[in-house]
This record gives C-alpha cells, structure tokens and sequence, in this order.
C-alpha cells in the first residue's frame, strides 16, 4: 500500500516536471511556428499559411539587420573592457586576503540587489547632467560595462577558487619574471573561468534592453528595434533572427554533451585497460 | 617605511581616487573647484603609481591588488555609485520653469509627495505581482530542479541545457510570444471555449471578460515565466551538492520519503530557495516589459511609470524620486531577508 503510494507520488512528480519543461518550451515552440507563417496584415499573430519565404530571406528587414549589427558591435566591445576589469579585480580577491576587501565584495554585489530600472535610470540622470558625451553608442557601452564588470568578477572568482597560487611561486623561483610568469603560468589557468565569464557577459550584453533603453538616445540596438516594431508590426523575419540563435545554442549545446559522452567513454575505457 | 605600509596607502590611494570621481560625476562642486579634485585624482594615482615604480618588490607585492582593482573599480565609482548620488539630487531639484532644461537642487520633497499619490497603485503592484511571481517561480521550479538533480541519471546534463534553451532567445520576443499565445484567437482561449472552462478561470480570477491577455494574470504569468531559470538554477545547484548518502541513511533509519525530505533534503537547498528569491523578486520588481505587452492600462506597474514619466513625459525629478524609492524600498527588504537567512550564499 505504501509502496503504491510512494510509487505514485515519484511518477506524478515526474510528470510536473515534464510539464514544467513543455512550459518552459512553449512561447519557443510558437516563435520557430509563426517563423513559418505568411501573415496577412503587419501583426504576425495568426496562423495563415505555411511559407518558407522568411527563412529564405531572413535579412530583408533592413533596420532589423542593421540594428543586430549595431548590438554586435557594442555588446563585443563591452565584454571585451569588462572582461578584463571583472578578472584583474577577481585575480586580486581570489588570492590572499587583503585591507578592504569586505567592502569591494559588498560593491560588486550591489548592482546585482539593484532593479535594471533604478540602474538605467540613475545612470541615465549622470549622463543628463554633464556635457562631454551624448546618449549614443558610447553610453551604451559604459552602461553594459557597469553591470558587466561586477557579473565577470563573481564568476571568475568562483571558477577560479581553490587554485594552487603557489605555482606562481615556483614560477619566480625558477627564474621567471612577472610577466612571463604570467603569460606561462596565471594566465592559462584562468582562461577556462575568463572565458567562460566572457560568454555570460556578451549574453547578458545583446538581450539587454531596460538599462539599454534608458541611455541609447537615437542609437538602436536590436532589443530596442524590436520593441519600437512591436508597436506598429511585427515581420515574421524576427521569429527568423530568434530561432537561427536558438538553433545555434541548440547545436552548441549537443556539441559539448557529445564531446562530453565521448571523453566519459575514453575514461571507462582507460580504466578498465588499467585492470 | 613608505613601501611597508604600502596596503594602506594603496588602498587610501583607491577611496580617494573613487570619492573624486564620483565628487566629479555627480556634481559636488562647480567651475574651478572641479579643476581641483582632477589634480587631486591624478596626483594620488600618479602618487601611488612612483611608490610601485621606486618602493621595491615588497611595496609592488602589497599594492598589487588595488592596482589590478583600480579600472574596474574606479569605473564602478564613476558609473554606478555618482549616478545614484545625482538620482538622488534630481529626485530633489526642481526645474527652473516650465521649458527649462536646468534643474536647481531646492529638497523638492513634494516630489516624493507626488510619487507616492500619483502612483502608489503602481508601488502597491509591483510588489504584489511580483511576490507572486516569485512563490509561483518556486512552486514550479523546485519540482523540476528536484526531479532533474535525483532523478536525471546520465541525461542530467541535457535537461539542465533543455531548461536553459529557452532564455537564449531575446527577453523581449519571448515576451511577445505569450501576448500571441494568449491573445483571443490564441490556441488557449480557444481550448478553454471548448472545453467550457472560461466560466470557472473568470471565478478564479485568471480570466477577465473572456480575455485571458491583458490581465493581472496574464501580467503575472510573464514575469514567472521570464524569471523562472533565476529561481530553478540556484535550486539545482544546491540540491546538486546534497549527498545522496544522506537520504539513504534517513531511509534506513525508517523515515517516510516525506520526512526525508522535509527534514534532510529541504533545509539543504534553503540557500538556494534563499538566492533564488533574491534573483527573481529584485528584477520583477522593477520590470515594466510584461506589464506592457501582457497588461492593461490597469494592470500597470512602478516601472512602467518610472519609464513613462523619464522618457515620455521627461519629468525628470518625479522619476527619480520613484526610482530612489523603488531602490530604497528594495535595498530595505534585502536586508531585512538577509538578516534572518543568513548573507553567504548571496554572492
């Protein structure tokens, strides 16, 4: 009776998870159907009829293209600057424990504790108030760099945690000098975490629009050109653009458990050689 | 004796490098005083940076840190902190007349005054729609976290990346894609007709006139469904790091599965519930994308105004005064939340 029970309990369970993940799927099952869709008015919102011609052209919408290429450009060169802000300031917590450094924890911590409207918009107050630079791209690159940096430092610090410092001892004993030592030694070590910080930064860079919003003046990106046609139409080469990214990371994504399936596979097969 | 307090002066060299760029940024001083704090800022740098040249290895060892800090942190100072600094000034400035662009710091309080009566309904909203959402984003996320961390054997990896698929398309086209889904002609208003249930989601409050888009509901499903992998990921993680040891040795010592799990299991991902809650509720808060595209005029919440008075109505000082609002409140509530559950998992 009670193992009834129980067994009942555990497939239930299961089945709100399956439905949790045919949740998380739908507006995603939608966005690659209507891609397929010939609307008949500007709204792509009813099913009329299947067409390939969006996929067969999927970069007809100039401003739309022309506002992805805008995104690239600033979401590329932000990762780049804070990257290595983030990762000099996590090189630096992550080793011995110095004066001060309780109250930088707690200053990379606040952007996160912080709304993106609050960000955005006090941002937005700095820039109104001064002469040197107007709303464009280059305050939208100082905005993604702003919260960029505090998100790279956390995760480099984490990926990095527990690294075994003193090689770069043994590196200086050896004869090395600091750069050297880091070029041969440092720099490899972390470049997994930097790397891997990089592509949280980019992600959270191009998708970003409410911080965004606040400080691009004329310049559009491609979360805003999608926001400002959303009101008067929406072209089916959107639903395009979304589900190629889609794609992409689907395919990135079976790429590296393949990869990873494999290498499991190498170790089962070394090990039972070793027997 | 310079280069073995070099820590101090390093990191003396660092505050007051920051506290002159966000004097700078925010506007603390005018005209040749500003000439001032920029000589002040490049004489500690430069300072600091004749002490690392000229102080020998045990100096450069104990300044290494701030040097590598400075960049970013100086950057934080200059766009993170002078930027509330000088929300905080306009939330109390008035403008100068009607068309005027000046704005003149004069504790304008009645700003505040204005925030709260103009739109306290929008506050109230906010902070609703978004509790719920967050309770919502634990009811569903848990069950599946739990599921996958358990139950996911070798596919473990692959579900984890099934969940995380979705949000690799654009925030604001995910968005848009419920408003088709639920839209009148939409496949769920028409499965509900069919099958005679709209009566019973207008009792639950779900539905409103036979709409299911643009309603509170419909607001307060985008918010759990944009924020659900902040609240599923910290979970996983944390049920990840439970051995599973642990629950087999509640097993044997003859507890049910229910209180194996009320009593081992969930104490152990409290700080994942703990980081999640952090994670969904701050940003949904603030959000005003869902209350646009799956709202009413009704339905609206503070962001929405913040965005409308600041970039529409460009009334600079309400909108700040909202904001300021909206960050205090927020900050209160953290540590408030952090005060009885504890700070670590936080970073």
């Amino acid at each position: 009776m009670n193992s009834l029970r129980s067994r009942i309990g555990r497939m239930g369970l299961n089945v709100f998870a399956g439905l949790g993940l045919v949740y998380l799927f739908m507006p995603i099952f939608f966005i690659v159907l209507f891609s397929f869709n010939k609307p008949k008015g500007n709204y792509n919102i009813v099913w009329q009829e299947f067409t390939l011609d969006n996929w067969l052209d999927p970069f007809s919408q100039s401003s739309l293209t022309a506002a992805l290429w805008v995104s690239l450009r600033i979401s590329a060169l932000a990762t780049v600057i804070s990257t290595i802000f983030g990762s000099l300031i996590a090189l630096a917590l992550s080793r011995r424990s110095f004066k001060g450094s309780s109250v930088i924890n707690l200053l990379l911590v606040l952007p996160l504790t912080t709304p993106e409207i609050v960000l955005g918009s006090s941002l937005a107050t700095l820039f109104l108030s001064q002469t040197f630079v107007d709303f464009g791209f280059i305050t939208v690159v100082i905005a993604h760099v702003m919260f960029q940096v505090s998100f790279v430092a956390l995760t480099v610090r984490a990926r990095i945690r527990g690294f075994d410092w003193t090689l770069e001892q043994a590196a200086a004993d050896l004869g090395a000098k600091p750069w050297r030592t880091f070029r041969y030694v440092t720099f490899p070590l972390i470049l997994p975490g930097v790397l891997a910080a990089a592509l949280l930064a980019f992600a959270l860079s191009i998708d970003d629009f409410i911080i965004t919003f606040f400080n691009a003046g004329s310049t559009v990106t491609f979360p805003l050109q999608i926001y400002g046609a959303a009101r008067v139409r929406i072209p089916p080469q959107i639903n395009v653009l979304a589900s190629m990214v889609l794609f992409f990371s689907i395919a990135l994504l079976v790429i590296g458990a393949v990869r990873g399936q494999r290498s499991e596979a190498v170790k089962a097969m070394k090990r039972s050689k070793n027997k | 004796m310079l280069a073995r307090r070099a820590d101090n002066l390093g990191l003396a060299a660092l505050a007051v490098a920051a506290v002159c760029l966000v004097a700078l940024g925010a506007g603390w001083f005018d005209g040749p005083l500003n000439a001032l704090v920029l000589l002040v800022l490049l004489v500690v740098l430069g300072g600091v940076g004749v002490l690392a040249a000229f102080g020998g290895p045990e100096a450069r060892r104990l300044l290494a840190p701030y040097g590598l800090m400075k960049p970013g942190l100086l950057w934080m100072a200059l766009f993170f902190l002078a930027p509330v600094w000088s929300l905080v000034r306009i939330s109390l400035s008035t403008k100068e007349s009607r068309f005027s662009v000046q704005y003149n710091f004069t504790w304008a309080w009645d700003n505040y005054s204005r925030a709260f009566s103009d739109f306290g309904g929008q506050f109230q909203r906010a902070f609703l729609y978004s509790l719920i959402a967050t309770l919502l984003t634990i009811v569903i996320g848990y069950p599946v976290a739990y599921v996958i961390a358990f139950r996911g054997g070798r596919f473990k990896n692959l579900l984890l990346g099934l969940v995380v698929i979705p949000f690799f398309t654009s925030y604001l086209i995910r968005t848009i894609a419920w408003s088709t889904i639920l839209a009148d002609q939409g496949p769920i208003v028409s499965l509900l007709n069919t099958f005679g249930l709209v009566n019973v989601f207008e009792w639950l409050h779900i539905m409103e006139n036979g709409k299911l888009l643009n309603t509170p509901a419909a607001v307060i499903g985008g918010l759990t469904y944009n924020f659900l992998p902040f609240m599923l990921l910290p979970i996983y993680v944390s049920l990840e790091k439970i051995d599973p040891n642990l629950v087999n040795a509640a097993n044997d010592l003859y507890s049910t599965p229910t209180a194996a799990f009320r009593k081992v299991v969930f104490p152990l991902s409290v700080p994942g519930v703990f980081a999640g809650t952090l994670l969904t509720f701050i940003p949904a808060a603030g959000d005003f994308v869902n209350a646009q595209f799956l709202g009413n005029p009704n339905t609206t919440m503070i962001g929405n105004s913040i965005q409308d008075q600041f970039l529409k109505q460009n009334n600079y000082p309400v909108a700040s005064a909202m904001s300021t609002v909206l960050m205090v409140s927020i900050t209160a509530l953290v540590l408030l939340y952090t005060r009885f559950f504890g700070t670590e998992e936080l970073a």
